[in-house]
């Protein structure tokens, strides 16, 4: 075989370049403001925790991370509550369109915020949605649709159209077969989608911007934009508050990598 | 989508009924917050109104609007820069994806690890990453001076004062973020090629940059398309990167066309003129993922011709 | 139990027609084969009965009632699937309950009736299984106790047996068809192996390319084909079937293709003199004799291609001219490749088929 090395070199550019701006965060939310303020930087914090504590405190850092964990677990929620029954019905049973229906929720997917947001806002302000959760879930719930969507019917497109025959002829309509046959099957799929979802909803900021204006609904990434100290930018709070925010995803993708791996990937290589 | 004239009526109206049923809710949702909103845009770019400010008054203009879009070199700006951008940023993330792919995709101790390792950059919000790299190219405590010229302070660079470097470093941002996720749609590109092919050429005495040549990258086409079409059109509503890193400065160096629509609209309340804008972003990505449809949408699901 | 009818079923895709006019009588208690080369309708026409696929036109009865709007689900029928459709989820026991808990039946009723299920089919050990822990076979009988235990009117089954290898498949036939004489319930059976069409049936419904050719006892089907398909479908080797043309000559007749002339005994109907073109000789291997024969027979002088020898009998591939033909014989006969060969056709053994359809010629 030939050289290794290559490869070697490769695996640890990766990691290093993966990793490196969120090490580089977590050793500045280490430090403390008299190592943040020196000029050069120094290279090694001294390991206070004095950022976090007030992070957590001073900047309300818990509320933020209750909103985003309200708003992306609702959206969630409601995106695979919605998008299941809409995908086992595009991917098995016989609906005119569902094709276009397909491309359709493809290209919705790939709106652009701004296309859309100036009439949600305007929506969301007649109905009072405005600096609510439910009025930030919306928008996410519609818009994390295709996703859960396309990833939920090509699980069910997978699984052998006999058993849902099968399920038929047993006595079930529709419905029952989604819920007795299929949906047991197909939990590697909404457990997939929900990951991916809860990603998106975790992440999003554009929307919430502009819906959550009052920082008692605020989630983290808004939180974390508009991060201000009285005088100066506190780069260690706000190194602090990003290591806690990310810490959730980072755990995310550490266990289930591998789901996530296939729910990316879902459809984008088949035939 | 069977050509047949069923004599059996209602049993197949009841099972399209239920099929029906299960996607009215989500198509509902798309209608309401995605389908009219876009409809919504259309109408307001064709008329004069402002946000919360009904007393300016609610008038149809026509095209006005876009007649002074055409006329608007911020507009234009931002339209080329933006432009840039998505060149510049989808090539070199499809680039380095299919160099990631080609890590990921050989076998190795912990590569479990490292597979997690590549998508952290994915996964964390962008907001936050933004504020990563702003932070590594701040003037006085960023890493990249320390890197480039230790202790010699007076040399410390204001890179994000700088129109060049703001705009590359924006660039070099969403090139870090979104990589791994170009690299994840190549590495299933990879994983379809049979070895069987690599076995042939190595008997036939192709060198690996030969099989890379001529194999992977041939076989690859699909899968490398379909990167390039989803990070272009992802690339194309650049903003989080900007809202935190540049604010669209110094100047306008950095003003991509959904950040000026979002000034437009929601800044300055110009909801005629900022839909106009957005109009026109969305017309641009739509061609886009029409041709994205017709060239690999099709192949996608594969069942509804049984 | 219950008898179906089915009364000009078409099926249009399109312009393709892959079910044309077909009507059928499955008496109760029937064993009905569905028989035919893959693409030929057959598990189409199956799935139509279950209600899986909707007919364009025509209609379906089930113990004389129109079924034509009937869900699956309310037409009383279990299917036994070609990959079985075992639920993975599910133990053996919760699939063989599933339909009946569905149907709201007592919960003692479908222990019991899964108690004698499991008995009769001898999947007593393994009714806490789940699907992937059973060999194929095991899966078989699981999915014919799921349909068992349902006591339907009617039992469906898609080539059950074409996943099993050729071992399991004849001893899994053999007990099909003990089932079906135990129960007396009436099956449809849809396969493309003439074997287990055969043993299997008592009638064969043989399709061919959407429609209806024969449909008869297996030994009729064998015996009198209708016509040149079902006679070159059934049998191995198939029959011979020479095309060419019948007249009259002398006090006899006379078949004659383009390198053959077989001297014929006059026809048992009456038939306008005069030459039929468009004629089909047949007649079965193992009917040729390369001995001479007691009965009324014509002889054919051949070259032998390749003899093979299967054991327990020897296959002949001889050619008259252009005109191959297929023999079966005895093993051990002195036979030789190059060498020629005469064989004799006994008339009562001649198939002849004018326009594409059977006369009794003898």
């Amino acid at each position: 075989m030939t050289s290794r090395l290559p490869l070697r070199l490769g695996i640890a550019g990766l990691v290093l370049g993966s990793l490196f701006p969120f090490v580089w965060f977590l050793i500045t939310s280490l430090k403390s403001q008299h190592e943040i303020e020196a000029v050069p930087p120094t290279w090694w914090p001294s390991g206070s925790l004095e950022f976090y504590r007030t992070a957590l405190f001073d900047h309300h850092l818990l509320d933020y991370v209750l909103n985003s964990v309200i708003v992306a677990g609702g959206t969630t929620l409601l995106s695979l509550v919605v998008g299941t029954p809409a995908a086992y019905a595009l991917a098995c049973l016989r609906l005119p369109g569902q094709r276009w229906l397909m491309g359709g929720l493809l290209c919705i997917s790939m709106f652009p915020q701004i296309a859309i947001a100036g009439p949600i806002w305007e929506i969301l302000n007649r109905i009072g949605g405005l600096n609510t959760h439910w009025g930030v879930m919306l928008p996410y719930v519609t818009l994390t649709l295709p996703m859960a969507i396309w990833i939920l019917a090509s699980f069910f497109a997978e699984l052998p159209t006999e058993l849902e025959e099968a399920a038929q002829v047993d006595g079930c309509s529709a419905w029952s077969a989604l819920w007795r046959i299929m949906l047991p099957l197909a939990t590697p799929g909404i457990f997939t989608a929900s990951i991916l979802v809860f990603i998106y909803a975790w992440n999003e900021f554009f929307f919430a911007l502009l819906i959550l204006t009052r920082p008692e609904q605020q989630t983290l990434p808004v939180g974390i934009a508009l991060f201000q100290g009285e005088f100066t930018m506190p780069w260690g709070e706000l190194a602090a508050a990003a290591v806690l925010a990310t810490l959730p995803l980072v755990l995310l993708v550490i266990l289930f990598q591998r789901w996530i791996v296939s729910g990316l990937s879902a459809g984008a290589v088949k035939g | 989508m069977n050509g047949t004239a069923p004599a059996s009526a209602t049993a197949l109206r009841r099972d399209r009924l239920a099929a029906w049923v299960m996607v009215v809710p989500a198509l509902l949702l798309t209608l309401a917050f995605a389908l009219y909103p876009v409809a919504q845009s259309l109408m307001s770019s064709l008329r004069r109104r402002f946000l919360g400010v009904p007393a300016l008054g609610d008038t149809f203009v026509g095209l006005e609007n876009f007649r002074l879009l055409a006329q608007d070199p911020v507009a234009h700006d931002a339209f080329a820069r933006t432009l840039g951008f998505v060149l510049l940023s989808t090539v070199l993330e499809v680039a380095l994806g299919v160099a990631i792919a080609l890590v990921l995709h050989e076998q190795f101790r912990g590569r479990g690890w490292v597979r997690a390792a590549a998508l952290i950059p994915w996964a964390i919000p962008t907001v936050v990453a933004s504020q990563m790299w702003r932070y590594i190219f701040n003037d006085q405590y960023g890493f990249a001076n320390l890197l480039l010229y230790r202790d010699q302070v007076a040399r410390y660079e204001p890179w994000l004062a700088s129109p060049a470097w703001a705009f590359a470093i924006i660039i070099f941002a969403d090139v870090w973020k979104t990589a791994s996720f170009a690299g994840l749609l190549v590495l299933a590109g990879l994983q379809v090629i049979p070895d069987e092919l690599y076995d042939a050429a190595k008997i036939d005495g192709a060198s690996a940059w030969q099989r890379f040549w001529h194999i992977t990258l041939p076989l690859l086409k699909p899968a490398l398309l379909l990167a390039l079409l989803f990070r272009t059109m992802d690339a194309f509503r650049v903003f989080d990167l900007v809202f935190v890193m540049t604010q669209g400065g110094p100047g306008d160096a950095t003003q991509v066309l959904q950040f000026y629509g979002y000034k437009t609209l929601f800044t300055e309340g110009r909801m005629g003129y900022g839909a106009a804008i957005s109009v026109s972003v969305f017309a641009a990505i739509f061609a886009l993922s029409l041709i994205y449809i017709r060239t690999v949408g099709s192949r996608l699901l594969g069942r509804e011709d049984r | 139990m219950a008898d179906l009818e089915l009364r000009s079923i078409s099926k249009r895709f399109g312009d393709t027609r892959v079910l044309d006019e077909i009507s059928l009588r499955v008496p109760d208690g029937s064993f009905t084969i569905l028989l035919g080369a893959s693409g030929c309708g057959k598990s189409t026409l199956l799935r139509t009965i279950a209600g899986l696929e909707s007919q364009t036109s025509g209609h379906i009865l089930i113990d004389g009632r129109a079924v034509d709007d009937l869900p699956p689900r309310d037409r009383d029928i279990a299917m036994v699937f070609q990959h079985y459709a075992l639920y993975p989820h599910l133990t053996v026991r919760d699939n063989m309950a599933f339909g009946l808990r569905m149907r709201r039946t007592p919960p003692q009723d479908i222990d019991a009736r899964i108690a004698d299920a499991a008995r009769l089919l001898g999947i007593e050990p393994l009714l806490n299984r789940k699907p992937k822990e059973l060999s194929g076979g095991q899966r078989q009988r699981v999915a014919m106790g799921r349909a068992i235990v349902r006591k339907p009117k009617l039992f469906l089954f898609d080539e059950p047996l074409s996943n099993l290898d050729a071992q399991l498949r004849s001893a899994m036939r053999l007990e099909l068809k003990r089932l079906h004489e135990r129960l007396g319930v009436t099956m449809v059976y849809v396969t493309h192996d003439q074997v287990e069409a055969m043993t299997l049936g008592d009638t064969i419904a043989l399709l061919d390319r959407g429609r209806l050719r024969q449909c008869d006892t297996p030994q009729r089907l064998y015996r009198t084909p209708a016509d040149p398909f079902v006679a070159g479908f059934l049998g191995t080797p198939p029959m011979n079937l020479l095309h060419g043309s019948v007249s009259p000559r002398g006090d006899g007749w006379r078949f004659q293709s383009a390198s053959v002339e077989i001297p014929l005994p006059p026809p048992s109907f009456r038939i306008p003199a005069g030459s039929h073109t468009d004629t089909v000789l047949g007649i079965r291997p193992e009917d040729v004799s390369i001995s001479p024969v007691q009965e009324p027979a014509s002889h054919l002088d051949t070259t032998v291609d390749v003899a093979e020898d299967l054991g327990s009998d020897m296959v002949l591939h001889l050619s008259a001219g252009t005109q191959p033909l297929v023999v079966r014989t005895r093993p051990n006969e002195p036979v030789h490749p190059s060498h020629p060969l005469r064989v004799f056709l006994p008339h009562r053994a001649l198939h002849v088929f004018l326009d594409e359809r059977r006369v009794d010629w003898t």
